[in-house]
């Protein structure tokens, strides 16, 4: 799960990260309100999204009084903002965060993840803060740096201060940096999170330190003891599909695709989307209906995918294991029918008792077209979507 | 012979009396598993499916001579539930609830290290070697007794890929669900290791998928250690960046953990590749004549 920066912030303070002075924004006139309790002349407006690109997308505003914040502010809230990670289709911006401007000596990039390969908790540096990271690894790699915590034995000063060296600090702001690594990793444990993400971090030429801007993930399995961050959940942040899917307990990923498909269990989900796309199809969405594929979940199930535009035929890909096929079957013929699908369903039935459940599918009035075989299955739906 | 489990694989159920627990076991007594026990903090002394049921994984073990245990214990419990089985003394620990915390896997990780218990999973199907001994929540009887390997990241493609290999007749020494989570027991190259040193079987399926490293160290593995066929799979494709498809591992960041990147890294290791999940069995059928 995500939180918007300002939040992040918050959270940051708690453990001694210094952000800077800030506040959040819900209209102009609570905008002018922050700028004026800030103090100063200048002002930094930014667009409260989940989307990080935000200052090439015209989603961060330098303003040299309060009427330029206002007007910032007013421009943007109730607006949307379309970044390079957003795609085309951009995020509602309700809030609007506004700080004092950081005078600024250099940008350096630092993060804080899970590092699957090591199972340590790992963090990235690198002095080339404020542009895309993913480019400074491919094109130098050597610009970068990490460094794991044992979990036993915890963060230790000397790993910051060979980050805090090589990032070229001096030591006194290695000294502040060794405070800033500790209040993130014990931030990143205590919090659950799975990403931390500063970029970028700056050193001012007050000779401080200042987290810009701050990206913060939480692990969705972790928020049982997190009430507080699980209610900082903004929805209209979310693909508002795939968090209907998320109440009904599914996992739908929207795609651009024309075929729809709907799966049970993830890796064979994912099995069939490529399947659909080596035999020349584009899968429409990623779709896991769990276990059980009970006549409930595949009537929400063909509801997401059918509201999706231009799905043209779908696939319904079900490896019966311990639940019976016929009963799958069942399951997919009285769903079909109340959601009044309109397009092919190709449906292919393994596992327990495939060939009733195959039978009953061919024998129903709906008009199911039942496959042979995984293979079939994906050349008839792609057949079906070409028309 | 086979791996991890067999005939004289003496198991205990942790999260006995729970409805998951309960319908699981069930299934495995049928298939045959020697289920000699399990433990519900709170009812030690009780008898669940004509077994005893105990407090602590110490007194089950103690009791009963366990050397396994299959764990459905919710997921806010599960690392608690790991440790537990560990310190017990009990070797083969498979876990299949899901949606445990990464911090909590962590911690569990870095206390297996000293230990020597094994564990597989969480969020899997488990371990299952045919004929003699069904640890999970796999379709038993799509399963045949053969010389056919599988290890997998996931549930259903581990179905998918035994149910070709019964299909054709080549039958399976064991699978092993060793999970979707990004922070886990077993990984391939340990299982493909256990594979290789195993007389039973001829030939290995291995089923990865889009994050992490993993495939890429196992392509190193059986580069550098095998000699037994492998066809590999490896799903998600068209799967975009910076989704989670499902699985909470399944992601693909900043450009690694490509299923390209795993397919090429493979077929430079000499392993056979298919790109359709429908010819994982087919392909296997081709090496080994």
């Amino acid at each position: 799960m995500n939180v918007h920066e300002y939040q992040a912030k918050e959270i940051f303070a708690r453990y001694g990260v210094p952000a800077g002075e800030g506040k959040v924004a819900r209209s102009a006139d609570e905008a002018v309100e922050v700028a004026k309790s800030l103090g100063g002349e200048r002002w930094v407006v930014k667009a409260q999204v989940h989307a990080g690109g935000r200052g090439k997308a015209g989603g961060v505003k330098l303003c040299d009084s309060v009427d330029d914040v206002r007007q910032a502010a007013s421009d943007l809230i109730g607006g949307e903002l379309k970044t390079q990670q957003t795609g085309d289709t951009g995020l509602p911006i309700h809030a609007v965060y506004v700080e004092k401007p950081a005078d600024i000596e250099s940008e350096l990039y630092l993060s804080v993840l899970v590092d699957r390969a090591t199972r340590r908790v790992t963090f990235i540096a690198s002095p080339e803060g404020g542009v895309d990271i993913e480019e400074v690894a491919d094109k130098t790699p050597e610009r970068i740096t990490q460094v794991a915590i044992h979990p036993a034995a915890g963060f230790q000063a000397y790993q910051a201060r060979e980050i805090g060296f090589f990032l070229g600090l001096d030591k006194k702001q290695v000294g502040e940096f060794v405070k800033v690594m500790k209040g993130l990793y014990e931030m990143f444990v205590e919090c659950d999170a799975s990403l931390v993400e500063i970029n970028p971090l700056v050193t001012t030429k007050q000779g401080g330190l200042i987290a810009l801007d701050g990206k913060l993930n939480f692990d969705d399995n972790a928020l049982f003891r997190h009430k507080e961050f699980a209610d900082m959940r903004d929805m209209t942040q979310e693909n508002e599909r795939e968090a209907k899917a998320a109440e009904h307990d599914l996992n739908y990923i929207q795609l651009d695709g024309n075929i729809g498909c709907m799966v049970n269990g993830a890796g064979l989900a994912m099995g069939t989307m490529d399947l659909v796309k080596l035999h020349g199809g584009e899968p429409a969405n990623f779709l896991d209906v769990g276990g059980g594929a009970t006549t409930e979940r595949v009537t929400e199930a063909f509801k997401l995918i059918t509201a999706g535009e231009g799905v043209k035929a779908i696939l319904v890909n079900i490896f019966g294991g311990i639940v019976r096929c016929d009963l799958i079957a069942e399951g997919i013929i009285t769903a079909a029918k109340d959601v009044g699908i309109e397009v092919p369903v190709v449906v292919r039935l393994e596992g327990t008792n495939a060939e009733a459940g195959r039978k009953l599918l061919d024998e129903s009035d709906f008009d199911l077209i039942a496959a042979q075989d995984l293979t079939d299955a994906a050349k008839k739906v792609v057949a079906e979507a070409r028309g | 012979m086979s791996i991890l489990v067999n005939k004289d694989t003496k198991l205990i159920v942790q999260g006995f009396t729970g409805s998951q627990g309960t319908f699981h076991s069930e299934q495995c007594i049928a298939y045959g598993t020697n289920i000699v026990g399990g433990v519900t903090p709170g009812r030690g002394g009780e008898t669940h499916l004509d077994r005893p049921v105990f407090n602590t994984c110490g007194d089950a073990v103690r009791e009963t001579g366990a050397n396994a245990t299959m764990i459905y214990v919710p997921a806010p419990f599960a690392a608690d539930a790991i440790l537990e089985a560990a310190d017990a003394g009990i070797k083969t620990i498979i876990c299949i609830t899901e949606h445990i915390p990464v911090m909590d896997m962590l911690r569990v990780r870095a206390a297996l290290d000293d230990s020597d218990s094994v564990l597989i999973g969480p969020n899997c199907p488990g371990v299952i070697t045919p004929g003699e001994c069904k640890i999970g929540i796999m379709p038993a009887h799509i399963h045949q007794e053969g010389k056919i390997g599988i290890v997998s990241r996931s549930g259903t493609l581990t179905y998918e890929a035994v149910f070709q290999t019964t299909h054709n007749g080549l039958g399976q020494s064991t699978c092993v669900g060793i999970g979707g989570d990004p922070i886990h027991g077993l990984d391939f190259t340990d299982v493909l290791e256990m594979f290789e040193n195993d007389p039973q079987t001829a030939g290995v399926v291995m089923v990865g998928e889009i994050g992490g490293t993993a495939e890429e160290e196992a392509a190193e593995y059986i580069k550098a250690h095998m000699k037994k066929p492998v066809v590999a799979y490896i799903a998600g494709v068209t799967a975009p960046p910076g989704k989670r498809m499902g699985h909470a591992g399944a992601i693909i960041s900043g450009g690694k953990g490509t299923a390209d990147d795993k397919f090429e890294a493979l077929e430079a290791a000499g392993v056979a590749t298919v790109r359709s999940t429908a010819e994982i069995g087919s392909k296997m059928e081709e090496i080994l004549g």
